[in-house]
């Protein structure tokens, strides 16, 4: 009898802090299970056996940041039939889009002292600026049980079930009190996606958005909600500028609170 | 039901309070009561009398929450914070079948969850009529969720008289008092004195028998007018209103107000004022399955319409807007829950403007509507001749 052939699983790393492939490593409980569900073909960061594909799920973490990772994006696609990205980083550009709002060029020159060697792009942009994306797992990092949940979904041929709606409802069905309300805490989580299971709250601290604007984020509601709070101007485009500031929502609305 | 009769009320010192908590728990009831959690009064279990917030108290205001300490040591001496009794007879989430291949074949193994007997220490007057409108719509007609039944019959409710509520509160504008009058298994009020005490007034036999087992004093006449007093100036420190007069129909004939678009760029939409709403009951199910088990689970968790996948039918979402989304939510709960279950969706606790972040006010949107209501701007028709 043949040995049932497994489906291909690959892990692609692009501008990112490994911290989403590491939160695939970190599922301790579902890992063992996951190895015996897809042949893990091509994970650098946990096995030296490097397949050269096709794979059936490439899993993608980080950013497009040079013309190296532009072009080598290309080539993950082809070779794979289902491209899922992993992480705030993939899905819009990651803390590393900061520079899309200042000048590259002056950037380079503060930190490396030749920065002619760099070869940079002017920008940091989400993996489905260049290529399809079939799923997006949202996050800084991703949420082990999404991510979980989107291979078994995938293994199963069916749709993964994520819900759209805020953090708010996630802190609720939690029994976490609002910090925004109890304890004028600046928190993103009224315009955030859920996923987290509102995981910072939980701990006594605001959401900061790394999972990303819900759907139609009311994000003029959110600059008066953290104006009322005491945050100044600055204070608030901070806050927009963090890890998902190159998304429509946050850019525009740092834009417009000044 | 109301108290059976006021020559059965009771007293308790405040030094005895603990005794009442002592015989429900040794009748096997789990107690949950007001308990500080973070900066919030919230209900949790409770295991002694130290656990309530004595002495504490809450500020409330549209979008906005503080803990306080009183200037007295009073045990009840605050409004309704953000947790509500729903989450003990309707659990955020509970799984209710699992399925297994089993030699082949798919077999749905249906889970029957525990249905502890719980008692609710210090409920609200507002709250126990949130219960009774959840009996109508989770225990009544032909649907009725048997969980939830079982959980509701065995759940025991103590029932603490409002003295201090917040300026949020408005149950007055919905049949409601902040003395408690009726559903209670056993009713409380805290009379500041001197002497600190508590009269206990039995209302159902359950009831009745734990006051019994207190071998506590009648109450005395000086005891019940100190109540009477205190339920009349309770009320008189309600001063936000909704007025109730043809709403249905003034929310029913204006669906185009502008006044939704407003509320809407100030709505998040993050359907906090559901969570929070002791009434909101809907539930979503969610399909998974699991590489670990091989089993799948169908859970039901809560759900709100505030959400863009709550009205998710084949193709799309019925409510794009977060203006459709509130105006469903406003007119659900004051208009056609009428209809649908005989009663008002709303109970005047005033929960949905304090936890809104954004410090939307359902009583002030409802105002605006009534005072643009279309049909009375509209000139009488049939004068015309």
């Amino acid at each position: 009898m043949k040995p049932r052939l497994l489906p291909k699983l690959a892990v692609w790393k692009f501008a990112s802090c490994d911290g989403c492939q590491l939160s695939l490593l970190n599922c301790e409980d579902e890992l063992l299970a996951v190895t015996s569900a897809v042949e893990i073909a091509y994970f650098p960061e946990a096995s030296s056996n490097r397949g050269a594909g096709p794979f059936d799920i490439s899993l993608v973490e980080g950013s497009i940041t040079t013309p190296d990772e532009r072009d080598r994006i290309q080539a993950v696609r082809r070779r794979s039939k289902v491209l899922v990205a992993i992480g705030a980083c993939a899905c819009s550009g990651g803390i590393q889009a900061l520079r899309n709002f200042g000048s590259d060029v002056e950037l380079a020159r503060s930190v490396y002292p030749n920065p002619e060697l760099l070869s940079i792009l002017e920008t940091s942009t989400p993996i489905s600026d260049h290529v399809t994306v079939d799923l997006e797992l949202r996050g800084c990092p991703v949420s082990k049980v999404q991510l979980i949940e989107a291979l078994q979904a995938l293994l199963d041929g069916r749709k993964p079930t994520f819900e759209n709606c805020s953090v708010c409802e996630e802190c609720k069905r939690g029994g976490t009190t609002c910090l925004l309300v109890s304890k004028r805490m600046p928190c993103l989580g009224p315009v955030t996606v859920a996923g987290c299971g509102a995981l910072c709250p939980a701990f006594g601290r605001g959401c900061y958005g790394c999972f990303g604007p819900k759907e139609s984020p009311n994000m003029d509601a959110m600059t008066s909600s953290l104006r009322n709070v005491g945050l100044s101007d600055a204070d608030i485009v901070r806050m927009f500028r963090g890890i998902n500031a190159n998304t429509p929502a946050m850019a525009n609305a740092a834009k417009d609170v000044r | 039901m109301s108290a059976l009769s006021t020559d059965l009320v009771k007293v308790l010192q405040r030094s005895e309070l603990g005794w009442l908590l002592a015989i429900l728990r040794d009748r096997g009831y789990t107690v949950v009561g007001p308990t500080i959690r973070d900066a919030a009064i919230v209900l949790d279990e409770i295991a002694s009398v130290e656990d309530l917030p004595i002495g504490m108290t809450a500020e409330e205001g549209p979008g906005g929450y503080r803990l306080l300490p009183r200037s007295d040591d009073a045990v009840f001496g605050f409004g309704v914070g953000p947790s509500t009794a729903k989450r003990w007879l309707l659990p955020t989430s509970r799984i209710l079948w699992r399925t297994r291949l089993i030699d082949g074949t798919l077999t749905v193994l249906p889970e029957v969850a525990e249905a502890k007997p719980v008692a609710l220490f210090g409920i609200r007057a507002c709250d126990l009529q949130a219960v009774d409108i959840l009996d109508r719509v989770c225990a009544g007609g032909c649907y009725a969720d048997s969980h939830y039944v079982a959980v509701r019959e065995r759940l025991f409710t103590v029932a603490v008289d409002c003295a201090d509520p917040p300026s949020t509160c408005f149950c007055t504008s919905m049949g409601g008092s902040p003395a408690a009058e009726s559903g209670f298994d056993i009713r409380l009020t805290e009379i500041a004195g001197p002497p600190h005490r508590f009269l206990v007034d039995p209302g159902s036999e359950a009831g009745s028998a734990i006051v019994d087992a207190l071998q506590a004093a009648l109450a005395s006449e000086e005891d019940l007018a100190a109540r009477a007093s205190q339920a009349g100036q309770a009320s008189q420190r309600i001063t936000k209103r909704l007025d109730c007069r043809g709403l249905r129909e003034i929310l029913e004939r204006n669906a185009e107000n502008r006044t939704w678009d407003e509320a809407a760029t100030r709505c998040f939409a993050c359907g906090s004022c559901t969570m929070v709403c002791p009434t909101c009951f809907c539930s979503t199910t969610k399909m998974s399955s699991s590489m670990l088990t091989g089993e799948s689970e169908c859970e039901r968790q809560w759900d709100s319409c505030f959400s863009e996948q709550f009205s998710f039918i084949h193709g799309g979402s019925v409510r794009e807007s977060t203006m459709s989304r509130y105006r469903q939510w406003v007119t659900h709960k004051l208009a056609a829950w009428h209809e649908q279950f005989g009663v008002s969706g709303c109970v005047g606790c005033g929960r949905c403007i304090a936890w809104c972040p954004a410090g939307i006010d359902i009583t002030e949107v409802a105002s605006t509507i009534r005072r643009s209501d279309v049909a009375a701007k509209r000139p009488t028709v049939g004068k015309e001749h």
